[in-house]
This record gives C-alpha cells, structure tokens and sequence, in this order.
C-alpha cells in the first residue's frame, strides 16, 4: 500500500475485509457491492446487444447466437440474479435511508426476504423465458 | 492560527459546496431504477425467442424507446457513482484512485452515448 502524501501514514482506511467476523449481515452487504460491480460490468453486453440490434437483422442474430449459446445462457442467468439481488437489497438500503428497519432482527429478517425474492423472481423469470420461448 | 471556530469554518461548505449531491444522485438514480429495471425484464422475458423485426418494432414504440433511454442514462449515471465509491475504498494509491475513476467515469459516457445512439438508430431508422 502506498503511502499518502498527507501527514497520517498509518491511518486506518476503509472497509478492512480480513478483519471481520463473518456474519449473515456483513455479507448481505459485501454481496450488494459485488453484485453492483457484476450489473456494472453486464452493462457492457447489454449495450453490445443494443449496438448489433441497431445494425440490422444480421448484426442482431449474431448478438442474439452468441448470447443463446451456453456462456451467454451462463452469463446472462448470473447478470439476472445480480439484477434481482441489487434490485431488492437496494430498496432495503433505501428503507434504511429512510430511517426504517434498523433493528437487529428487522435487519435479519429483511436481509432473508431479500435472498427469498431473489431466489424466486430468477427462477421465475427464467421459467417463463423458457416457456414463452 | 485562526480565530474562526471549527464549526464557523464549515458551516453552509461542503467539501465543494456540494457535499450531498453524490449521495443524493445515488438515490434518485436508485428510485428511478427500480421500475425501470423491473420494466426492462419483463420485456425482455416476453421478446425472447423474437426475431429482429420483433424487436425493432418494439423499440420503436415510442414508449419503449423512451423508457430504454431513461433506463441507460440511469444505470450508467448510477453505476458510475457506485464503481466510484468502490474504487475510493479499495484504491488507497492517489494516481491509480485518480485514473481508475476517470477510466470508469469516461467508459460510462461512451457507454451510454453508443446505448441511446443505437436506441435512436431504431427508433428513428427505416
């Protein structure tokens, strides 16, 4: 770790991963950021997606192949339960901007909700995908 | 040494007179994804399977295209506050911090710009 130019040299600096005790909670919250820089990095094919959409019939069917094929599947299975996963825990992050469920059991109990309705609104989305399919 | 108080010194300045606007944007772009994004997957589950024509039928809804530019400029507008907070707490070198932030800052532009741009070239093409 390089060494800032100020005069606090050995200052503490944020979030210290290997000091922690891990706990349902704490990792609720390291997975909403890995889940955001996974969305971050999945907006990369979804602009792919739109650019060959744009460029014609052609362009469109081999974005569309490739996404069909089972790395795309994979890929875009796991950019779905990141999705879902950001989507819920961010409303839970927005409650507690709000002031609301700070309560160590509220915390736990949101935090399954979260993983609950992940869990179900992929599966879902995946089953009807392939049934309208 | 000063005679202004602590509190005198900082009152009515953020760190840039803007201290809560990343903060706010954070939120609002949050707010805003969160029908969006629920919008966005349900279209996409119900075009599967669909050929181009399909497709572009639906982008150029004007609707649809409407909300796929929104959508954009909130995800990037979004991500890129987020990967910035992320790159502040782990980046601990000055220079790497300063060019990782302007890499995901300007990748985020481009990004968008090419995403609404090819929005527009269906909505708008023949």
């Amino acid at each position: 770790m390089t060494t800032p130019t100020s005069a606090a040299p050995s200052r503490p600096l944020s979030p210290h991963l290997g000091i922690y005790r891990w706990q349902w909670t704490m990792a609720l919250s390291i997975l909403h950021r890995a889940t955001g820089i996974v969305l971050a990095a999945g907006t990369v094919l979804l602009v792919y997606w739109l650019w060959s959409a744009a460029g014609g019939p052609e362009s469109h069917a081999r974005a569309q192949a490739l996404i069909a094929g089972w790395f795309g599947r994979l890929c875009l299975f796991g950019w779905t339960v990141a999705l879902f996963y950001h989507l819920f825990n961010g409303i839970r992050h927005l409650a507690w901007d709000a002031g609301k469920g700070f309560e160590l059991r509220t915390a736990y109990v949101s935090g399954m909700a979260v993983v609950a309705a992940t869990i179900t609104a992929s599966v879902l989305a995946w089953v009807i995908g392939y049934m309208v399919k | 040494m000063s005679y202004r108080s602590p509190l005198g010194k900082v009152r009515g300045l953020g760190s840039a007179k803007d201290g809560t606007h990343h903060w706010w944007m954070q939120r609002l772009t949050a707010l805003a994804l969160i029908p969006l994004a629920i919008w966005f997957v349900v279209s996409v589950v119900a075009l599967l399977g669909q050929n181009h024509a399909a497709f572009a039928a639906w982008v150029k809804n004007p609707l649809s295209a409407t909300l796929l530019i929104l959508l954009i400029a909130a995800t990037f507008h979004h991500a890129q506050l987020g990967v910035q907070v992320v790159i502040e707490d782990y980046v601990h070198g000055e220079g790497a911090k300063l060019a990782a932030i302007i890499l995901v800052k300007g990748a985020a532009l481009v990004l968008a710009g090419i995403g609404i741009v090819s929005v527009l070239r269906i909505a708008f093409g023949g």
